[in-house]
């Protein structure tokens, strides 16, 4: 896309920032709120070479994406909420297999079909925990449809870097919200991409970890000879169905995003440093909340926000340097809440919750604060 | 200083086409910071349409109108749906044919027969386009050329003159108003 200014929702900056990241590959089945995702994608990927494929439904979508990915290429599906409950066995098979992929959860009023144009955040824990077994994942959150644009491409980059499914939430208000966004220039785009790690002969050991607990990404079609599979394996890639094999690889792959968890951290702390009251917040309904901190600092109130980009893995440190009471204002019957419990050792912190639908009003956040 | 605006009319009228064209305006061709947030339901025509924009100097947070400056319906259901929402000295801008005032107003009321000029340039699925040069016009808020920009923008190049007369029309009505 030309360097410029255009008027775009989080859908669409979602799709592009994609394209700028380097995807080129899309598979999916639209669902609202997150379908003009899909329709930018059909639009604009055969256009640069890439593929748009819409799959049989969302059990196919991520598939096609972790074969995709294995192919070398920078793979991404989008859904909402019923879609990702589809896609959660393979997000398994994606961490187990280490495949690089993004997957966006328009997240909508919930639970099942719920509020379809209408914003939820009820599947903060689904994105953590939404498939089987014991692992790490990464979960980024944007607020505004230029950080919707920008953040694809940290997305894209952890995906790479870690060797792991990067869910990338945004909400139907972002979805279908319109702001301007910079788009810049082509060669400022390339410099931060970050390329996989890719073994330079034909690996004995594909799996086999370096300093960073990641191995090189052997890609299919390079005529290497490897083995890839759902099943806990060694280091060759072959089942070894032995709790000696099971303690080593898994183990590696919780560890290998812990390990980096401070790079994969990114909060806005916004007027923080002296406050008393620090609301913690993410995605539309932080815009709520920056909004009543600025009419409580009017009124010479120390409140400050604390938005999470990264909500997983939690950035708890974020949390244990303040000594405030917490407020955490979020679209469920409180989810984030227990995570900023589990780490405010010793400080109040208080739900605001609302059940989707809409994001809480100023003032409705500066009555449970309370007040001006 | 933050200005809110409310568009309310049916599914069908452009109501969520005449907030994104002013928007992207404000945006694109004006360089303000503007956000368009929308509305509707599930019928493609004769349901509830709204769309909101919200224009300022500084960076927005809340995207949503809490108190609208404007107010611009083109249904007596939309009128009735938002009246509430206008603030005390706010501005109610309707489609004079359909919308009827229904309790005293105190506010500056301003209104256009816009879908009844739409027909009479053609076609009726213009009233927005009207709507839209007359709102433009009592406005002031962003220069013509660029609400004319964003039009072609938005809209197919073989109807360009068909909305620029359009426009042109609600324009000019509002400058008689004065």
């Amino acid at each position: 896309m030309k360097s410029g200014y255009y008027f775009w929702s989080g859908d669409i900056a979602a799709a592009e920032g994609a394209i700028a990241a380097g995807c080129r590959f899309y598979a999916g089945y639209p669902i609202t709120p997150s379908s003009e995702i899909a329709e930018r994608m059909a639009l604009r990927l055969p256009q640069i070479g890439g593929k748009f494929i819409q799959m049989e439904d969302e059990i196919g979508s991520i598939a096609a994406i972790i074969g995709a990915s294995w192919t070398g290429e920078r793979a991404m599906t989008a859904t909402s909420g019923p879609g990702i409950s589809l896609m959660n066995e393979n997000i398994g098979l994606a961490i187990m297999m280490e495949a690089p992929i993004v997957v966006v959860n328009a997240m909508r009023g919930d639970p099942s079909t719920g509020l379809p144009t209408l914003i939820g955040q009820g599947d903060l824990m689904q994105a953590r925990y939404g498939s089987h077994g014991s692992y790490e994942i990464i979960v980024l959150y944007p607020n505004s449809i230029q950080e919707t644009f920008d953040l694809m491409m940290d997305a894209f980059n952890m995906a790479e870097k870690y060797r792991v499914p990067v869910m990338y939430l945004i909400d139907a208000l972002l979805a279908h919200m319109f702001e301007r966004v910079y788009v810049p220039p082509e060669e400022e785009i390339e410099r931060k991409i970050i390329r996989r790690k890719v073994p330079n002969k034909v690996p004995s050991r594909p799996f086999e970890p370096d300093d960073d607990l990641v191995p090189p990404m052997p890609l299919i079609g390079q005529g290497h000879k490897i083995h890839a599979t759902g099943l806990t394996h060694d280091e060759r890639g072959y089942p070894n169905l032995t709790p000696k094999a099971q303690e080593k690889l898994v183990r590696r792959l919780n560890e290998k995003i812990i390990k980096h968890e401070r790079e994969i951290w990114k909060v806005e702390e916004y007027k923080t440093e002296d406050a008393d009251k620090i609301i913690v917040s993410f995605g539309g309904e932080s815009r709520a909340v920056r909004n009543a901190v600025n009419s409580a600092r009017k009124n010479g109130k120390k409140v400050g926000m604390l938005r999470l980009i990264t909500l997983w893995p939690f950035p708890h440190e974020f949390i244990k340097k303040y000594t405030a009471d917490f407020y955490v204002a979020e679209l469920n019957y409180g989810q984030m809440y227990h995570k900023v419990r589990e780490y405010a050792d010793g400080n109040n912190v208080k739900l605001i919750a609302k059940m989707g639908g809409e994001i809480h009003t100023p003032n409705e956040i500066l009555k449970e604060i309370g007040g001006v | 200083m933050r200005i809110e605006i409310k568009f309310g009319g049916l599914g069908g009228q452009g109501i969520i086409t005449m907030g994104f064209i002013f928007a992207n305006a404000a945006a694109i061709y004006d360089g303000k910071e503007c956000v368009f947030t929308q509305d509707y339901s599930a019928e493609a025509r004769g349901g509830a349409s709204t769309s909101e924009v919200i224009i300022s100097d500084e960076k927005i947070d809340y995207p949503h109108v809490t108190k609208a400056d404007y107010l611009v319906v083109m249904s007596q259901s939309a009128y009735r749906d938002y009246i509430d929402k206008l603030r005390n000295n706010g501005v109610l801008i309707i489609d004079s044919d359909m919308v009827k005032i229904e309790e005293e107003e105190k506010r500056k009321v301003y209104g256009i027969p816009a879908t009844k000029i739409a027909e009479n340039l053609g076609n009726t699925i213009v009233a927005n386009i009207v709507m839209l040069g007359f709102f433009t016009g009592i406005t002031k808020m962003l220069k013509k050329e660029s609400v004319m920009n964003a039009i072609r923008d938005r809209v197919p190049k073989k109807f360009w003159d068909l909305n620029e007369k359009a426009f042109n029309r609600g324009y000019s009505h509002a400058m008689h108003m004065e």
